[in-house]
Formats: structure tokens, C-alpha cells, sequence
């Protein structure tokens, strides 16, 4: 009995950490679709986007409505953070800090859904029980490392750019220790460039996942119940236990959430800034 | 768990996403916002302006009531100071005009006081004249005594 339980949890937290997968080429294990986080990206990007363009349609320089008001002040607020940190005139850097901050909000946002409602839903309308689903792309490493390589090309093109082809090799070459230790520069400098795309998605992508993990380890309170199980002592406890858990862990993970979201902007606007930055220091 | 091709669409629709906010959404909002800054910055540029304006305008308004006031003083002083000038003037030449009238009637006076005394004075003679023509009893020249009666006439 307590083995079947205990395995039966284990299926269960099992089943929510394995994405729906599109086997593209037989046999391949990179020519997968986790169609799951590609939906979940594309909702969340499709939220942001709508939303923002739908207010921009609209945008007046009178009298903002509640709405507008709400996303100018995402906007300015994202618009500080830019001009605080980058100093020169991009038109880049601010569309792509405020993407980067309000996307990764969104994906992160679903983590407060609870962890059984949407893949119960999808399971409902597929008709397929077994269905599996996560609903939370930013727990998905290949969303995570798409958006940081996304950032980190972005970093090459502004190097290339501001520097030119010879700047930038000169740069990779000189820089810190003189051209001298050339060998420990290029080194030094690789293993920064490196670092700053797995730094960031791992970062986002380890927060999230430790936080819905948590999420799925409260939901294992009551799982299996059915109501005679509610109607015992013990099963009112685990209840009780289960929402107050959940309810502790969800609002200290709207914090989360939204500092990943942050934490992935700055650290994109620094990036950038370092990148665009001529004269060496 | 792997990474597999997700990642390669995720980079696709990050640069889609990029690309949308940089065209639709970054610089309209962006826009408005300044837009209105610069709106709220005029506006309160025009409201500073016209609050200098009307405290400007108060100052002349003290002044000028001031101006007034002191105008309106000065018009009551000049006003009181002729109306005595006029009074003193008026009493000065009824009291000449009383002096005049006095002089002309003690003249007047004087004047009948001496016809008076003089049509006395020859009904004096007269009746001397009588009375010594009575006295004497008898008639008397008067031309003869002429140069006489005229010395009485003198005497008195």
C-alpha cells in the first residue's frame, strides 16, 4: 500500500515534469518540439503583445484610461532602468527590455496557475488522460537558453557594430591583462562570453523549476483523494496544510517571478551596454 | 529535458517578439508619454506665466487704488482749502461792502448834519436880522448891513 503510494507519487510529479513532444526525426533527441512551452511562449508573447499593442492603438497624449496607464508605467519604469544603465541612444535596447521583462513575467506568471488545472483541462478536451503538459515555459530549459542566445546575438551584433570587426577582435585579444598575455585574454574573455547565456537561462530556468516544484510537491498533500478521504481528520489536515502551504509559497513567488523577470532585463540591458561601450576601461 | 529544436523557435519568435515591440509598441506609447510630459510642462510654464501676470496686475491694482486714494485726498484738501479761501473772501468784502456802506452813510449823515446846521444858521441870521430889525425899529438897509450879517453869518 505505501509503495503504491509512493510510487504513485512519483508518477505524478514524473508526469508533470515531462513536456508533450513532436518526435520531428525518429530516434533524434534534438529534432524534438516540446510543443507545450512553444505553446505556453507563443500565448504569452501573443498576451503581451495584444495587450500592448492594443493600448499603444489607442495611446493618448491627453488623459490616460487605467489601462494605458498601467502600461506606461511598465514602460517608463522599464525606460528608467535602459537609461540608467545605457548610456547612448538605442532603438533597440528599450523594445527589447521591455519584451524581455514583461514576456518572461507572463511565462513566469503561469507558474501561479495552479499545477493541475490547465493539463486536467487539456486532458479534458484532448480525451487523452495521459496527456502531458507544463504549462510553465520558463521551466523549460530550451525556452530559457532560446531567449538568452537570443540576447547573447544581440550582444555580437552590438559588439560588431559599435566596435567594427578589428575593435572587437582587439578587444577579445587585449583586454584585461595587455596584449602581452594575449592566450589568457582570449581565454578569459571566451569563458566570459560563455557564461553570460548560461548564467541567464539557468538562472530563470533553476528558479522556476525549483519554485514548480514546490508547487507540485504541495499539490502531493491530497493526491488521490477522493471525498471519504476529506471527510477524515487526517484528510482535513493535509487540506488544510495543502492551501496554507500553497498559499505561503504563491505569494512569496509572485516576488520571484517578478525579480527573474527583472534580473533577465538588467542583466540583458548590461550586456548590451558593455557590448556598445567604445573606449576601454 | 534535453535541448532539442524548441530552442531554435524559441530564438525565432524572441526576434519576432523584439521586432513587434520595436515597430508597434515602443515608440507609440513612448511617444504619447513624452507627448503628454511636454504637454503638462507647457501647461504649467503658461500657469506660472499667468500667475505672474495676475500678481502683476494686483501690485498695479494696489497702486493705482493707492494713486487714487491719495489723488481723491489731495482734490478734498484743495477743495476744503477754496471753499475757506472762498468763505474768507466773501467775508472779507461783505466787511469791506459793510465799511463801504457805513463811510457812504455816516458821509450821508455828516452831509445833512451840515445842510442841516446851515439852513439853521441862516434862519438864525434870519431871525437875528428880524430880531434886530425889531429891536432897532426900524428898517434897516439891507444891503448896507449885508457885510454885517455875513460876519455874523461867518461867526456862527
Amino acid at each position: 500500500m505505501a509503495e503504491q503510494a509512493s510510487s504513485s507519487i512519483g508518477d505524478y510529479i514524473h508526469h508533470h515534469l515531462q513536456n508533450n513532444q513532436l518526435q520531428l526525426v525518429d530516434g533524434s533527441s534534438f529534432w524534438v518540439i516540446n510543443l507545450d512551452s512553444l505553446f505556453y511562449t507563443l500565448l504569452t508573447a501573443a498576451v503581451f503583445l495584444g495587450l500592448f499593442s492594443y493600448v499603444a492603438k489607442r495611446a493618448t497624449s491627453g488623459v490616460p484610461g487605467r489601462l494605458q496607464n498601467f502600461v506606461e508605467m511598465v514602460v517608463n519604469f522599464v525606460n528608467e532602468q535602459v537609461q540608467d544603465t545605457y548610456h547612448g541612444k538605442s532603438k533597440l535596447i528599450g523594445p527589447l527590455a521591455l519584451s524581455i521583462f514583461v514576456w518572461i513575467f507572463l511565462m513566469n506568471f503561469m507558474d501561479l496557475i495552479p499545477v493541475d488545472l490547465l493539463p486536467w483541462l487539456g486532458q479534458k478536451l484532448s480525451g487523452n488522460e495521459h496527456m502531458y503538459m507544463r504549462v510553465v515555459p520558463s521551466t523549460d530549459l530550451n525556452i530559457t537558453f532560446g531567449l538568452a542566445l537570443g540576447v547573447i546575438l544581440l550582444v555580437f551584433y552590438y559588439s560588431f557594430k559599435m566596435k567594427g570587426v578589428k575593435g572587437y577582435a582587439k578587444e577579445l585579444l587585449t583586454h584585461p591583462f595587455g596584449p602581452k598575455l594575449f592566450p589568457a585574454n582570449l581565454l578569459l574573455n571566451t569563458v566570459e562570453t560563455v557564461a553570460k547565456p548560461i548564467s541567464l537561462s539557468l538562472r530563470l530556468f533553476g528558479n522556476l523549476y525549483a519554485g514548480e516544484l514546490i508547487f507540485i510537491l504541495i499539490a502531493v498533500f491530497t493526491l488521490g483523494y477522493t471525498l471519504e478521504h476529506f471527510l477524515t481528520a487526517s484528510g482535513i489536515a493535509m487540506t488544510a496544510g495543502q492551501l496554507l502551504l500553497g498559499l505561503i509559497w504563491a505569494i512569496f513567488h509572485i516576488l520571484i517571478i517578478l525579480l527573474q523577470a527583472f534580473i533577465f532585463m538588467m542583466l540583458t540591458i548590461v550586456y548590451l551596454s558593455m557590448a556598445s561601450e567604445t573606449e576601454s576601461h | 529535458m534535453n535541448i532539442n529544436f524548441t530552442m531554435i523557435i524559441q530564438i525565432i519568435v524572441f526576434f519576432g517578439v523584439i521586432l513587434f515591440t520595436m515597430k508597434y509598441i515602443w515608440p507609440v506609447i513612448l511617444g504619447a508619454i513624452e507627448e503628454r510630459e511636454k504637454k503638462i510642462a507647457d501647461g504649467l510654464a503658461a500657469s506660472d506665466k499667468a500667475a505672474k501676470a495676475l500678481a502683476e496686475a494686483e501690485n498695479k491694482a494696489v497702486k493705482l487704488l493707492k494713486e487714487a486714494r491719495e489723488q481723491a485726498s489731495q482734490i478734498r484738501d484743495q477743495a476744503h482749502q477754496q471753499a475757506i479761501k472762498i468763505k474768507d473772501q466773501a467775508k472779507n468784502e461783505a466787511l469791506a461792502e459793510k465799511e463801504r456802506q457805513l463811510e457812504a452813510a455816516r458821509a450821508e449823515i455828516e452831509m445833512e448834519a451840515a445842510r442841516a446846521k446851515d439852513a439853521l444858521r441862516k434862519q438864525v441870521s434870519a431871525l437875528a436880522v428880524a430880531g434886530a430889525e425889531k429891536l432897532l425899529n426900524r428898517e434897516v438897509d439891507e444891503k448896507a448891513h449885508a457885510d454885517l450879517l455875513a460876519e455874523l453869518v461867518k461867526e456862527i
